[in-house]
Parts: C-alpha cells; sequence; structure tokens
C-alpha cells in the first residue's frame, strides 16, 4: 500500500463519519487551543515582569546595609536597618575597573508641598550616575550635577507623576519652588515617565542631592543603598564578590557571616521572578494539557467504535491481502490525521484567544515558536498514542471470524 | 493445482477437541471447476479456509501451485492470498461507501499495483464478470444483488488469480439472479479456464460445477464427476 493510497483510504474513511470525525477532533481542538492560550499567558506575564525588572536598570547591583549585631549583644536592628554605608564607601566601589556607574542614594518619605497642594512622595537623595544605574531619563531640564551635589544646593528634580499632584497635568514646573520638611527646594528638571503604579511607583518620586539629604532630611552621613552598573553582565558576578571584599575590609569585619551589608545581584532577582512565572506557567499549561488527554481518550473511544463497525471490511481487507501492517497503519494514520487537524486548527483557536486576551483583557500574552511546535508535537503523539490500541486490535483481528461478524 | 495430503483440523475449546477435518486428502487440476458440498457442519468451511489460506491445518500438507502454505506465518499467508486467491463470498462484502470501480480496485492496492493501471484491470474485469458499464461509478450499495454479486466476482478476478474460491455465492440471491451468477461462474471457466472451487450445501447448485467432492463429518465421503449437464442458457 503506497503512501497516497494510504492518505486517500484516510481521509475517504474519516470523510464518511463528517459529524463523528468533527466531535472528535473538537476534543483535540480544544484542548490544544487551551494549551496554547495558557502558555502564551504564563510567557506573556514572565515577559512583563522582566522587562519591569530591567526598567530598575541594566547590570544593576544594589548594596544594602544588612544587620548589624554587635559584640556580645542579641539585640538586632533588623535588615536594612543597619547605618554603615557612607560616602566614601560609594566612592571606593568607583574605584572599582568593572564599573561603570555608582549612584548613591539616600532615601525618605516625607510630605512635599507646593503652592496651595501637597502630597506625601518618596526623595531620593542622589547623584547625576542615577540616570545610568536606574535606567532613568530626562523629559526637560537638567538633572542633579556635581556641582549639587559639592554645595548640596537646595535643588530638586521631579518624576511625571509628582508633577501632576502638585502642579497639574501639563504644566511647566521647572523653576517653580516646593517645600520638603519647610527648606525650599528649586525644580530644575522632570523625569521621563516609566509607567507603572503602586507603592513603589518610579514615576512619583523626588530627587535631590545626596549631600542636601544628608545634612536637611536624615541629619546623618549614611547612605540607604548603593546602586552599582557593571560594564557588562560577566563581570557582574566577580564584581559582587570584588565589593564583598573590599567593603569587608573597610568595616573591619573579618567574618563575611558578620558583614553589615548586603548585594542584591539584579541577574538574581530576574532569576527568582522568572522562576515564579515558569511554576505558573507549568500549572497552567498542565491544567489545559489534562483537557489535551481527555480529548485523546475520545480519540482513542471514537477509533474503538469504528473498529468495531469495520470489523467486516476489515476482514475482507485481509482475504484480499491486506497484511497485519496496512490495516495498523490504516486506523494509525486516521488516529494521527484527526489529532493533526485537530492540533493545527486549536493553534489557530488558541492564537487568537491569547490575541483576544490581549487585546481585551488587558493581561499581554506571546506565543512563542516554542509552544506550536510543541502543541503540535503533543497532538501528533496523542494520536499515535491513542491510536496504538485500536489499530493494534483491528490489525490482530482474525478474517474468518471478521468476516462472518454481524 | 491443489494438492492437499491427509490434512486435519482440531479446534479446541477449552479442554473439549473439536476434529473438523480428518485426514482429508485430494487434488485439483488448473482449469477445473468443482463443487465442495456438505450440510453444515460437515467441515465444508474449514476447508475452505484452509484452501483459500485464511487458516492452516494442524497436520498434513497443502500445495498451491508446488507451494507449501501449511505452514506460513500470517503475512505469508497474506500475500498468498493477495496474489493467487479470488475469494467470492456469500453476503458479497462490497465497501458500502465506494463506487463500484473503487471496490474492484481495492486488491491492487494492496498488491501495489500502479495508480495508473488499476482503473484499466478494474474495467477489463467487470466486463468478464458481465457488468454493464453504466454501472461502474454507483455506489455499491445502490446495486440489485445480482449485480453486487459480479462486482464481488470481479474483484476476485482482478488480481488473475491461479484459483477462484466461492462460498455459498448464490445463497443470498433468488433462484433466477443466482442462475446467472452461475452461469458466469461457467464462462468464466470454460473461455478463460479458471479454476474455480464452489461451496455449496444445495444439490442443485453443485450440479453447475464438472466434479463434487462430497464432504460429511470432517471426511470426504465421495468424490464424482458430475455428469448432469447444467448449463444457463442466459440472455445478457
Amino acid at each position: 500500500m503506497t503512501t497516497s493510497d494510504l492518505f486517500e483510504e484516510t481521509y475517504s474513511a474519516l470523510l464518511a463519519n463528517k459529524t463523528r470525525s468533527g466531535l472528535t477532533m473538537l476534543g483535540i481542538i480544544i484542548g490544544i487551543a487551551s494549551v496554547i492560550a495558557m502558555i502564551s499567558i504564563g510567557s506573556g506575564a514572565q515577559t512583563t515582569i522582566q522587562s519591569s525588572i530591567q526598567s530598575l536598570g541594566s547590570n544593576l547591583l544594589m548594596v544594602l546595609p544588612g544587620v548589624q549585631r554587635g559584640v556580645g549583644t542579641q539585640i538586632s536592628t533588623g535588615r536594612g536597618g543597619a547605618q554603615s554605608l557612607t560616602a566614601a564607601d560609594a566612592d571606593a566601589i568607583a574605584a572599582l575597573p568593572t564599573v561603570k556607574a555608582v549612584s548613591p542614594e539616600v532615601s525618605s518619605r516625607n510630605q512635599v508641598t507646593a503652592r496651595g497642594t501637597n502630597t506625601n512622595t518618596q526623595i531620593i537623595g542622589t547623584n547625576i550616575d542615577y540616570l545610568l544605574t536606574r535606567n532613568t531619563e530626562l523629559d526637560t531640564g537638567q538633572f542633579i550635577s556635581e556641582q549639587n551635589i559639592r554645595a548640596a544646593s537646595k535643588v530638586a528634580v521631579i518624576g511625571p507623576a509628582t508633577r501632576d499632584d502638585l502642579f497639574g497635568a501639563g504644566n511647566d514646573p521647572i523653576n517653580q519652588t516646593i517645600k520638603i520638611k519647610q527648606i525650599e527646594f528649586k525644580i530644575i528638571g522632570v523625569t521621563k515617565s516609566k509607567g507603572g503604579s503602586g507603592f513603589s511607583n518610579p514615576d512619583n518620586l523626588i530627587f535631590i542631592p545626596y549631600t542636601t539629604a544628608q545634612r536637611f532630611l536624615t541629619g546623618n552621613e549614611y547612605l540607604t543603598t548603593i546602586d552599582v552598573q557593571a560594564i557588562d553582565q560577566n563581570s557582574m558576578a566577580d564584581l559582587q564578590t570584588q565589593i564583598t571584599a573590599m567593603l569587608l575590609e573597610r568595616h573591619n569585619i573579618s567574618d563575611p557571616q558578620l558583614a553589615d551589608f548586603n548585594i542584591l545581584n539584579q541577574s538574581d532577582i530576574v532569576a527568582a521572578a522568572s522562576s515564579i512565572t515558569n511554576t505558573f506557567t507549568i500549572l497552567l499549561g498542565s491544567v489545559a494539557g489534562i483537557s489535551l488527554v481527555v480529548g485523546g481518550i475520545g480519540i482513542m473511544n471514537m477509533m474503538l467504535t469504528t473498529v468495531t463497525e469495520r470489523t467486516r471490511g476489515i476482514g475482507l481487507r485481509k482475504a484480499i491481502g491486506a497484511k497485519k501492517r496496512d490495516i495498523n497503519l490504516q486506523f494509525l494514520s486516521e488516529a494521527v490525521m484527526l489529532t493533526f487537524a485537530g492540533g493545527f486548527i486549536g493553534i489557530i483557536l488558541g492564537w487568537l484567544i491569547a490575541y483576544l486576551i490581549s487585546q481585551f483583557g488587558g493581561i499581554s500574552t506571546s506565543i512563542s515558536t516554542f509552544s506550536v511546535l510543541l502543541a503540535f508535537g503533543v497532538s501528533a503523539a496523542i494520536g499515535i498514542i491513542f491510536g496504538y490500541y485500536p489499530a493494534r486490535r483491528a490489525s490482530n483481528l482474525n478474517p474468518i471470524e471478521a468476516l462472518r461478524y454481524e | 493445482m491443489i494438492e492437499c495430503k491427509n490434512i486435519s483440523k482440531t479446534y479446541k475449546s477449552g479442554s473439549i477437541e473439536t476434529d473438523a477435518l480428518k485426514e482429508i486428502s485430494f487434488e485439483i487440476k488448473d482449469g477445473e471447476f468443482v463443487a465442495i458440498m456438505g450440510p453444515s457442519g460437515s467441515g465444508k468451511s474449514t476447508l475452505m479456509h484452509i484452501i483459500g489460506a485464511l487458516d492452516t491445518p494442524t497436520k498434513g500438507e497443502y500445495f498451491l501451485d508446488g507451494q507449501n502454505v501449511a505452514d506460513l506465518s500470517d503475512d505469508q499467508l497474506a500475500d498468498v492470498r493477495k496474489l493467487k486467491i479470488g475469494f467470492v463470498f456469500q453476503s458479497f462484502n462490497l465497501l458500502p461507501r465506494a463506487t463500484v470501480l473503487k471496490n474492484v480496485m481495492l486488491p491492487l492496492i494492496y498488491a501495489e499495483i500502479p495508480e495508473k493501471k488499476r482503473e484499466a484491470l478494474a474495467k477489463e474485469s467487470l466486463e468478464n464478470a458481465g457488468l454493464e458499464e453504466s454501472h461502474f461509478f454507483h455506489f455499491s450499495n445502490q446495486l440489485s444483488g445480482g449485480q453486487m454479486q459480479r462486482v464481488a466476482i470481479a474483484r476476485a478476478l482482478v488480481n488473475n488469480p491461479s484459483l477462484i474460491l466461492a462460498d455459498e455465492p448464490t445463497g443470498n440471491l433468488d433462484t433466477k439472479t443466482g442462475e446467472i451468477v452461475l452461469g458466469t461462474f461457467q464462462e468464466l471457466n470454460r473461455e478463460q479456464k479458471r479454476t474455480i472451487i464452489l461451496i455449496t450445501h444445495e444439490r442443485y447448485v453443485a450440479e453447475h460445477a464438472d466434479r463434487i467432492i462430497h464432504i460429511r463429518d470432517g471426511k470426504i465421503v465421495e468424490d464424482e464427476k458430475n455428469h448432469k449437464e447444467r448449463i444457463i442458457h442466459h440472455s445478457r
């Protein structure tokens, strides 16, 4: 039996029972479509989360103050509560060879007033390198300069959300003044919107020179964070080790377990978030996978019915010289063709669902070639697995008994 | 040329053994028209299955064109059926949703005859079996019983087998149509020198053959030359 004969036999056998073939295929269509749609939601979420982590900055290491325990005392000040990082530490880090930019941060949360309006927002004392380390761009005006830092100038750069809150959308706040803790600051620039919302909205911030923040807002010489940007991704791990060694030495700590600082590596954050979204994708995919298995059982059920119905036909084919292999292939190819056609329609339907979800559901979705190939492979495999038993049953029929079957 | 030597067939059902055939021996030469006749339960169906290479005997040897068929594998038996035997069944066994031509071409698909040759071979075979050309593209379930049996005969002939095996070919037909079908077998035998074995339980049907083998309780009880000439004078 040649391939084209096999194909034609399969085609006409499936067309002979259009309703039944269609309904059986529907099981596979729904299964494949939901797998495609679910995986697209999962990987869409992954892309969204990763890009929001990337918007923090690229190749970023964040040095945070850690827990400091004094010798002989059991009292912990809590993670991040230690006052251990200084501007001198930041300068020392900046001197390392694989460092591209270093921005110290002194952050506090304060009530801010402008003429007749007020808001409560986060004030970050930093320097010009913040633009690099935190991937921030200026919309209008200028950022904090070296001169501002040296002079501890009372100048501020505000985020677009803060501008809207204090001055109203579309108004130019440059050269206007705001008051933080009764101290007047002149606005010299506005940053570009990064998007985002909630507690840590990168658009709802006020930047001032870190020296100014230390002097007027916190009243001490310590830093809240040091953001370090490495020259490339490959040098990040090395740089992290170098900074750890250097800071331990500078702080006179011999036991690394007692370090009074932590270093967060951005790629660790990305990896952690990815593992969460991966789990999420696997969960969604396996729920959809169950419907695919149910669809496969539908195929098997239909094929078994078909084998019983066509018992006499199978007997006749054997009598006129069909071998086991011929019968086996014929029924197997019917199952595979059903799942293949179902898989193809399912992929289109799944893609459509994903598209509609991202259009109207507000969730971003992304369909990878991998998930399409996976769905196609799985549907073909289901055809073979669930078609195998009925086909074997057909090919093992005794021709004499099959011909007598009523 | 068919040669059966001491063929026995025993069926086992649990611990009970039933002998369907007991040491049967006979020969059928090329070009013979033989009827195997016996009441139901005589073992004639079992004998037909063995002659038709659908089954193998428990004991004994069966030579078809010099080849011992008695101990072949399933796939080898399928090859024997494909190349050497044409079956005609009581209940026709046509594929209902296929055209007449498609039904006749079915054995050619398994014999891997090139697609271009199939239709010509099938048409020639249908003409030999006496079916009018106007029916070639009808679906097989639109035909009358006699026409269906002619399609089945054409299907049996299409591979040019050395043996045509007809199992109660008139059992589902009325007397008049049955006569026409039997006439077709006679013509194929006389004009084309086909070897035909007819299995039946009716004396009247068996008398269309040249030789009648009587079988009863798994044994041959009589092997006679048929002298009553039942030649069908039919008008096509």
